[in-house]
């Protein structure tokens, strides 16, 4: 998990630096193009403990301080559900929910989530006991290949609630009277694409949670 | 092994008790809860999996003349770095990564850097130092002087085409350019390598697992037989995951040297270059017509581009069946390219083949004064062109699309005068276009099981690509072993299993049920035989077997070890006998912004015939996939080249654009009712690629009729739109 | 992504102390930014202080009628503020119409304001990028520039500034609130805050090394009709090819402008102008288009025209 097992090197200090060593590791030519205020030699990386509190299970992990939340979920927590489609914030598929709201996980560092209550794909259902908005969306087919799937899941659920608090939307006509529309729908889960498409089933599958079908 | 060779008469698939019907995907629950493995994901198989990172060309044509790997050896994590100075001898033949200094793509595999952690890899593929020289390339050149006549294309010259052209009192003489584009599916290809003893089991993101078997082997030099290959969920393809790149190759040979699996998954920039696209066209259209309508000529030579040996994009292939007319020049011509290697993607050809040919059909409608729906009607026939009435097609239903679409979608409120219809800041316009995509089929197996509980095992290599495979196979072995679909489990994307049709070029669906209906029915022969029967009078249904008034469960045959019966289809000479496509029409409704020039998608319909609808909720959902790329493609898809570096400049999803919720308004899909006996038992068609195919012609079609600005250079974006507003 | 040290802040003076005793340390908030940039190698900081702690979150009315918007601030929650709703609704639909709902739910304001340059060749450290490296040329120049800045660019650069939240703070004569290391604070009027390229395409803003935003405020309320238009290719989630902030009414005419330009546009003397013509001639005096993006120009006239129409209907 972590290379750097050492106590002495790890820790978070709430002010001044982390006691990490800076191992000698010379600047590439890759970086002559690179921005330029990089002199000096990259420090090795130091592990930082993390708690994360996952689908209501905390964890304490010692990450490299690089370790994104999407990479801690998958590669450390084994909860490969929340997907890497881009890792840029360009697709959407690693949404998840931080307190309940929706982000991507991708362009988030683990070590900037201590303490944080973390729900993936697996936190809102299983096969079995599917969560109204994951049954929606077998019924009404708003997938296809699947891998976008979890991402446009845990967005809906979140989108739904945005909405519910007076989020408005780029097609929201008047701010302070927000009107649920398949138009709204849309608007807001354009944050995550899905390239099979099944966008039209898609907002069929949240109007009908919305409408409150589904069990 | 079964023989497709004649028409396929009644049997056991007509009784649609559970095919034809729309059953969700029994893959559902396990993919809207994350539970569904993708390459990646393995953590079970390859629970110390080491992380590799792959490092790629940043020149387009030239030599690498240095590379110094110490830095990167040294950092922390590192367990080694792999280039061509180290890399294993790999075979020509194949997909051989890091086999010399030569650079002939931009995005070509240069190093591998595995390492102990994503980040540490990651990290360490930045530290290279890699120095290259740098050769001209050809990346940026004239299509039209460049190219020679592209042999495997089939061209046809028939007639007199040019005396026909010359004659006629109506012609279009035109041309249109398609962009390279990207598949850009959800799942970045990648591959977790895990070797036991001599053995190999590649987890990677694939279409075709015996194209991975044999070409995994053929590359590095092992026997094929020690190779499986896992596709189980395989995150979207489109053409892109037929091919091998150097996360398998790397993946692979990394695992075995370092005694530890390694897994792979290429970033999404790398993906733009690196692996397959969808070449550039320039399409030359001449078609000319009596005044009646009926073309007298047709004519559509398609320029293109590849790497020395690949294929380009042969675009003028659907021309050749899908109008009449007596005098036809039909040509592809391909230059040579030393842009990144093209590929298939979604319906190779027809694609874009049809954007330029429909779009055509438009401009000779409005020079003839007639209704395009119309023009296309008069222009139907019901056998090839080129061969005459003794190639007739399957089932064409070609004017019955048009006439339904027509109907359901108001065409008849369609204002022929561009530019008439307004609401509010929108100008509206309505345009069709008639779609085709050939039907090719291909051997198929599966293993088909039934185990003492009652249940059964669908087993077959195949893979389901979003396709909903697992779906209509499990609706297949119900249907002909007259078991409910609750009883059915079914298992795929494994090349342990029997070799299958795998996914591509809309053969799937087709082909893959085909060797399920070929399985049961020889399993249903052991079955009768067991109870007794006659196997060609015996029923099945509701879980047993019946002949006369004498009924037996199906459990009851089994005891205590299950009943298994494998089978494969192969296809006989009916494709050759008779032209088989599936045909839709596409309805558009666009409104183009007055001030700004911006075209969206207002409402979308495709009439589809594909013979039987297998399931018509999973193909309903292939046809939005293929209209919303369709609608892509005419709207924002562009894959931009670079010719002073010789590449994709936009390689990532931010500025590579594909459609996103909002672009997307509720789709309509219609499929006619129909069978075709003579593309497979199943009586169905492929499905998968239709969507595509004419959808993106409709929406520019649209967009003239919306504003009477034609762009004959896709896509058709608001700079192109507002120069034509502004003139 | 290079290695780098971490450590929290827990107030905004000992994180510009922090940043400003090492000279490769970056702040880090919703990270939405640096992150992808990070991932690339273009942004490679040796230190990271994490500010998302620090109580920067609250949206208050300042003594003269006007507000103050933390900088840790997320754009949803400025966007969904009943006030920035009622009367900031310009800088609420701006905010709206960039990224997506989760990028929104992370992207901070003060970071908003630090968004670097979406152009390509920026991203990508294979290639020469002036604003990335400087003196190493531009490869925007006589590459592909469709999406990029017509003014307020150079022979060195031709980077387009991103953001449409700016675009509304510019129209708004927002001031930047900042801390330094030694505890002193300023107040920099937006206008002053992006730059023009000129020859050194790599400094973006007026800050410091070190120095910290704290808040954004905004004067009293403007009144009037706001409307924030985007024009792109697609229809959500992507940079604007040209977009318009407006707030018509009640004796005011203010426009500011997004996609165009290497910061947030704005002309103060073309508002005092009428028609969207003479208004547009003055905003895009000096504009330098390439081949490829000069298209821009009507666009912007069209834009600005239609966004006219949209105020006054």
């Amino acid at each position: 998990m972590d290379q750097d097992s050492n106590p002495k090197r790890t820790g978070v200090t709430r002010r001044g630096l982390l006691a990490g060593s800076a191992a000698t590791v010379a600047l590439a030519n890759a970086h002559a193009l690179a921005d330029p205020a990089t002199p000096s030699p990259a420090p090795a990386p130091a592990t930082v403990p993390v708690s994360l509190n996952v689908n209501g299970t905390k964890h304490s992990l010692k990450l490299d301080p690089r370790v994104t939340l999407l990479d801690a979920l998958r590669e450390r927590l084994g909860l490969t559900g929340t997907k890497k489609g881009c890792d840029h914030g360009q697709c959407g598929a690693c949404t998840v929910h931080v307190n309940g709201t929706r982000i991507n996980s991708c362009l988030s560092l683990a070590v900037m989530h201590e303490g944080d209550e973390i729900t993936t794909i697996e936190g809102l259902g299983l096969p079995g006991n599917l969560h109204p908005m994951q049954a929606a969306f077998v019924k009404h087919d708003g997938f296809q290949c699947g891998y976008c799937t979890p991402g446009q899941i845990c967005s809906s659920v979140a989108m739904l609630k945005e909405f519910d608090q007076g989020v408005p939307s780029n097609v929201t006509e008047d701010l302070e009277n927000i009107v649920f529309s398949d138009e709204e729908v849309r608007e807001r889960m354009s944050g995550n694409i899905c390239r099979c498409a099944a966008y039209p089933n898609i907002v069929a599958a949240i109007r009908e949670v919305h409408g409150g079908g589904v069990a | 092994m079964m023989k497709f060779d004649t028409p396929a008469g009644p049997n056991p698939t007509d009784k649609l008790k559970v095919l034809d019907k729309p059953y969700d995907r029994i893959d559902g629950p396990l993919k809207v809860s994350g539970q569904a493995p993708y390459a990646y994901e393995y953590q079970d198989a390859a629970p110390n999996a080491a992380y590799g990172v792959v490092v790629t060309s940043t020149i387009g044509k030239g030599r690498i003349d240095t590379i110094d790997t110490s830095d990167a050896e040294r950092a922390p994590g590192v367990l080694m770095v792999m280039t061509h100075l180290n890399a294993p001898k790999q075979n020509d033949r194949g997909s051989p990564q890091l086999q010399g200094a030569e650079i002939k793509q931009y995005g070509q595999a240069v190093a591998l850097v595995v390492a102990n952690t994503f980040e540490q890899a990651t990290a360490a593929a930045q530290m290279l130092h890699i120095g290259y020289s740098q050769e001209k390339g050809r990346f940026s050149l004239d299509l039209l002087k460049d190219g020679e006549l592209s042999q495997r294309a089939g061209n046809v010259d028939m007639g007199d085409f040019a005396g026909a052209f010359a004659g006629a009192p109506a012609k279009v003489d035109v041309t249109y350019t398609t962009p390279n584009q990207s598949h850009a599916m959800m799942e970045p290809h990648a591959s977790t390598a895990v070797w036991h003893g001599d053995k190999l089991t590649l987890y990677l993101a694939h279409q075709v697992m015996h194209w991975v078997t044999s070409g995994v082997a053929g590359t590095i030099g092992i026997p094929e037989a020690n190779i499986r290959a896992v596709s189980a969920y395989v995150g979207g393809g489109f053409g892109s995951k037929l091919v091998i790149y150097a996360d398998a190759i790397l993946a692979s040979l990394a695992a075995r040297k370092l005694g530890r699996p390694v897994k792979i998954a290429l970033t999404r920039g790398q993906i733009f270059n690196h692996t397959t696209h969808r070449a550039q066209t320039m399409q030359h259209l001449r078609l000319a017509a009596g005044r009646d309508g009926k073309l007298v000529a047709v004519g559509h030579a398609t320029y293109t581009g590849d790497q020395p040996g690949g294929g380009g994009e042969h675009a003028s292939g659907q021309t050749k069946l899908l109008y009449a007319g007596k005098n036809r020049l039909i040509q592809t011509y391909l230059a040579e390219l030393d842009l990144p290697k093209a590929g298939a993607m979604r319906a190779p050809g027809e694609a874009v083949g049809l954007l330029a040919l429909e779009n055509a059909m438009d401009e000779l409608a409005e020079q003839l004064d007639m209704d395009p729906v119309e023009l296309r009607v008069v222009n139907d026939i019901q056998y090839d062109p080129e061969v005459g009435p003794d190639r007739p097609f399957s089932e064409r239903k070609l004017v019955q699309c048009l006439r339904t679409g027509a109907e359901r979608f108001g065409w008849s409120k369609r204002n022929p005068k561009p530019g008439q219809v307004r609401d509010g800041q929108w100008l509206v316009g309505m345009g069709v276009s008639a779609g085709i995509r050939g039907n090719p089929v291909t051997a198929s197996g599966t293993r088909v099981t039934l185990r003492p509980d009652g249940t059964v095992l669908v087993e077959s290599a195949m893979t389901d690509i979003g396709t909903g495979s697992y779906t209509i196979n499990a609706q297949t072995a119900a249907e002909m072993l007259g078991v409910p679909m609750a009883a059915v489990e079914v298992r795929l994307g494994d090349s342990a299993l029997p070799r299958a049709s795998g996914s591509g070029g809309s053969w799937g669906a087709n082909s893959s049920t085909s060797g399920t209906y070929a399985a049961c029915w020889l399993l249903r022969r052991m079955l009768a035989e067991k109870a007794g029967f006659d196997p060609e009078q015996a029923q099945f249904a509701d879980g047993a077997i019946a002949a006369g008034d004498k009924r037996v469960a199906l459990k009851s045959l089994v005891g205590g070890s299950p009943v298994t019966a494998v089978d494969s289809i192969e296809f006989g000479d009916l494709t050759k006998k008779y032209a088989q496509a599936s045909f839709g029409a596409h309805f558009a409704e666009v409104g183009v912004d007055m001030h700004t020039g911006e075209p969206r998608v207002r409402r979308l319909l495709s009439v589809c015939s594909i013979g039987r609808v297998l399931n018509p909720k999973t193909a309903r959902s292939q046809c939005l996939g293929g209209m919303t790329m369709g609608v892509g493609s005419a709207l924002m898809e562009d894959l931009i080249v670079d010719p002073r570096f010789g590449y994709f400049v936009n390689h990532d999803m931010a500025e590579y654009q594909v459609p996103v919720h909002a672009d997307i308004p509720d789709l309509d899909v219609v499929f006619l009712e129909g069978e075709d006996n003579k593309s497979s038992p199943m009586k169905a068609r492929g499905v998968g690629e239709l969507g595509i195919c004419g959808v993106g012609a409709a929406v520019t079609n649209a967009i003239y009729n919306a504003c009477g600005v034609r762009v004959r250079d896709y896509p058709a974006t608001m700079d192109k739109i507002l120069a034509g507003l502004m003139t | 992504m290079r290695a780098f040290t971490y450590e929290r802040a827990d107030s905004p003076q000992a994180a510009a102390q922090a940043v400003a005793s090492h000279p490769e340390a970056k702040f880090i908030a919703g990270g939405t930014n640096l992150l992808d940039l990070m991932k690339l190698e273009v942004e490679r900081p040796a230190h990271l202080v994490d500010v998302t702690r620090l109580d920067l979150k609250k949206v208050e009315r300042t003594g003269d009628g006007g507000l103050r918007i933390g900088a840790l601030v997320t754009n949803t929650a400025m966007a969904s503020h009943p006030i920035v709703k009622r009367h900031y609704a310009v800088l609420s639909r701006a905010v709206m119409a960039g990224a997506s709902g989760q990028l929104r739910n992370k992207a901070t304001t003060g970071g908003n304001l630090l968004q670097r340059s979406r152009c390509p060749y920026f991203y990508d450290t294979s290639k020469p990028c002036n604003k990335r490296k400087p003196g190493t040329g531009c490869s925007a120049i006589g590459g592909f520039s469709r999406n990029l800045a017509i003014l307020g660019i150079s022979d060195a650069c031709i980077a387009q500034h991103p953001s449409d939240m700016a675009v509304a703070m510019r129209l708004l004569d927002a001031k930047v609130e900042t801390i330094m290391p030694d505890g002193g604070t300023r107040a920099i009027p937006i206008a002053d805050f992006h730059r023009e390229w000129g020859n050194t395409p790599n400094v973006e803003n007026a800050l410091r090394h070190g120095e910290f935003i704290t808040a954004v405020t905004l004067p009293k309320p403007l009144g009037g009709t706001h409307v924030y238009r985007k024009v792109r290719d697609r229809a959500s989630y992507a940079f604007a090819t040209v977009s318009v902030a407006a707030v018509i009414g009640d004796g005011v005419q203010r426009f500011a402008f997004g996609g165009i330009a290497s910061k947030p546009w704005r002309v103060e003397a073309a508002e005092k102008l009428s028609g969207a013509d003479a208004i547009a001639k003055a905003v895009l005096a000096g504009a330098r288009p390439t081949a490829q993006n000069r298209f821009k120009i009507p666009l912007t006239r069209r834009t600005l025209a239609a966004t006219i129409e949209q105020a006054q209907a």
